[in-house]
């Protein structure tokens, strides 16, 4: 039995205007974090409130653990834990009232599974007699997720669980995920960020609505067809203005400080490309072969 | 039952947090009861006469110091000019004027009749009839006096009492309508708050994807409140008894049972309100207007029913309010007992199991 089955899941908002999710499909195995990438307006939301019982699906069919996420709606809500996107939490409760309320309502006790969140909650003990409101955003994001723990769920749904936070929090966060998987829970992860994307076993890629793919990263990015270059030059903007003019270039998109290109001819001369620059009056450049990443085969399928 | 506790103790939590809202709820039957018991009173006191004496005979002075010794007058300025009474009219400074015409003593007794004459400001209706009423009174008083001796041939002589208010007091009627009022603000509007904040706030979202039960979130939600309601209706009941003078004269322990029961109606129909609406504004909004101004306008505590037309009066019979002011009225004012009011009793308690039915009908388990 897999953990999560999407089975042409659909959602239309509105009198069928808008299609948030588009016939749907793909499974998690049991112990699995699986990662769901897609940027703002993808369907990510409305897939998770889907499977954590939420929202009716207009089309299509999925269960957790076996069970329907319609019909079995009560059994999933006790067997799940969910953190949704905003920070859900009474800001007028303290961490502690925050996390035996939640133990409570969902018939657990704290002791019972302190040794799940013993390791965040560390982080949090200091600050248990303070207003959850009040709390910094990485801190919130350790609560919540104590709270979508405590009763140790055989499914976590974190639904873009970093977004909003510091670069050191969102690294401790993953780290706390890959912890969890020791436990052997499953984890379902959404994330806007495609750096994240290699933390997780198996990543599904999503735009507005359509999956385009589902695989490991590691298979994801060896699909890529060609050979991609990183190139930098002391006038960014210039350069990718002349990158686009040229003809020999097949792909040209910037990131970060250097622009990620492909070219129509797989065993071009790096000089003849350097050279070519330097014609065009650029000066200070930087040009060498790249792996490429998750967002490059983002990019490519979209492209597509 | 553990769940139970543990949202109840959730929203006493909420609740007891909240300082300025909490102000407000306990702050709000105090000054309201003291508004209307010393400022908004429609009892007519001390009321500002004008004496126009022309006579100044033995006659007229004996009427006007009747007057002055009632409480419902104070002479204001005393005059020997008719035609100064338009202008302190005009001014406003006086309500009532009374003109005593030359010989008037004379005419009283030659003539066995004299003519007394009452000029009443009248933009305000109520009062001009009431002061005049009061004078009229006043005058067949004395005249009664002077018959004393002589046996009159024929004469009906009306008995008047005033049933369980004999001194005519304001407070009589207002109380019971402030403790619908101030009951029906509190629970109406802070449970239909609660509800949609929680939707408004996305803790529903995560509440919801926890295994409880509808029905103990909702009566979770209203057991503060509840008790919140019930300290309140003391704090009206004791400002009421000591510094109103107003005497609860049936049983206190009914008119608890019977607040009770209003309170919950109340809450359900706060919970109604938040389990339909989306936004805390809308919640407040409706339970502001629809609540409200139909508890002000149909309880009958502001505008009596009878005096409405048909339809309105049909309406009103939806008004929890109305139903509740009765009962309040029946025991704390004529001290009656629970068979005086049963049918009142049995509708509010209808009223709060439709709703709560329909409350329970409608809270959606899922995001919409």
């Amino acid at each position: 039995m897999k953990a999560v089955t999407l089975n042409g899941l659909s959602k239309v908002y509105g009198k069928g205007k808008a299609i948030a999710v588009n016939k749907v499909s793909f499974e998690v195995s049991n112990g699995e974090l699986f990662g769901l990438i897609g940027p703002d307006g993808a369907g990510k939301t409305s897939i998770f409130r889907m499977l954590t019982t939420l929202l009716l699906p207009d089309g299509g069919s999925a269960s957790v653990i076996g069970l329907d996420v319609v019909k079995d709606h009560k059994k999933i809500r006790s067997r799940v834990g969910y953190m949704p996107g905003r920070f859900s939490l009474y800001p007028d409760l303290t961490v502690e009232e925050n996390l035996t309320f939640f133990a409570t309502i969902f018939n657990t006790r704290l002791a019972e599974n302190y040794h799940l969140i013993k390791d965040i909650y560390i982080q949090l003990e200091p600050f248990k007699k303070r207003m959850a409101g009040k709390l910094s955003g990485g801190m919130k994001q350790k609560l919540a997720l104590c709270c979508a723990l405590i009763h140790k769920p055989a499914v976590l749904f974190l639904d873009e669980p970093t977004t909003g936070v510091d670069p050191v929090s969102r690294r401790e966060f993953w780290e706390m995920l890959k912890q969890l998987k020791q436990q052997a829970i499953t984890i379902v992860v959404s994330t806007p960020y495609m750096d994240e994307a290699n933390l997780c076993d198996r990543i599904g890629l999503i735009q507005s609505g359509d999956l385009l793919t589902v695989d490991t990263p590691a298979n994801i990015i060896s699909a890529y067809p060609e050979q991609l270059y990183a190139v930098k030059a002391d006038n960014m903007p210039a350069l990718l203005k002349t990158l686009s003019a040229y003809d020999e270039v097949l792909s040209n998109n910037a990131f970060g400080e250097y622009a990620h290109v492909s070219f129509k001819d797989q065993a071009i001369e790096v000089n003849v490309v350097q050279s070519y620059l330097q014609q065009q009056g650029l000066s200070g450049i930087e040009l060498r072969r790249t792996p490429a990443t998750i967002e490059d085969c983002f990019i490519k399928r979209l492209s597509n | 039952m553990k769940q139970f506790l543990a949202l109840i103790k959730k929203e006493f939590a909420h609740v007891l947090r909240d300082r300025k809202t909490l102000l407000i709820l306990f702050g709000m039957p105090v000054v309201q009861i003291l508004i209307f018991g010393f400022a908004l009173t429609n009892e007519v006191k001390n009321a500002k006469v004008l004496v126009v004496d022309q006579a100044n005979d033995i006659a007229s002075r004996q009427i006007i110091d009747k007057l002055e010794a009632s409480r419902y007058f104070e002479i204001e300025e005393k005059s020997n000019n008719v035609h100064e009474v338009e202008s302190t009219f005009k001014q406003g400074q006086v309500k009532l004027a009374v003109v005593f015409p030359l010989n008037f003593h004379h005419d009283l007794l030659h003539q066995n009749s004299a003519q007394l004459q009452v000029i009443a400001d009248a933009s305000d209706p109520n009062t001009a009839a009431t002061l005049t009423n009061y004078v009229n009174s006043i005058v067949q008083d004395y005249t009664t006096d002077l018959n004393r001796s002589e046996v009159m041939p024929y004469q009906v002589t009306t008995q008047v009492r005033m049933l369980y208010n004999p001194q005519l007091k304001g407070a009589h009627n207002f109380v019971p309508g402030v403790m619908a009022l101030v009951l029906m603000l509190v629970c109406v509007m802070m449970t239909a708050v609660s509800i949609v904040k929680e939707k408004e706030t996305r803790t529903m979202e995560i509440l919801l994807a926890s295994p409880f039960k509808p029905i103990l979130v909702i009566v979770a939600k209203t057991v503060p409140y509840l008790l919140l309601s019930l300290i309140n209706l003391v704090s009206i009941l004791l400002l009421s008894v000591f510094v109103l003078d107003l005497p609860v004269n049936g049983s206190v322990l009914l008119l608890f049972a019977e607040s009770t029961l209003f309170i919950i109606t109340c809450l359900t129909i706060g919970i109604f309100i938040s389990v339909k609406t989306s936004s805390q504004q809308v919640a407040m909004l409706i339970s502001l207007m629809g609540m409200l101004l139909p508890t002000i306008l149909f309880s009958g505590f502001m505008f009596p029913i009878e005096n409405m037309p048909l339809p309105l009066q049909i309406i009103s019979n939806a008004i929890p309010a109305k139903w509740f002011y009765i009962i309040a009225k029946a025991i704390m004012i004529k001290g009656l007992g629970f068979s005086a009011i049963w049918r009142e009793t049995l509708i509010l308690a209808g009223i709060t199991l439709v709703l709560l039915m329909v409350s329970l009908k409608s809270f959606k388990i899922r995001l919409s």
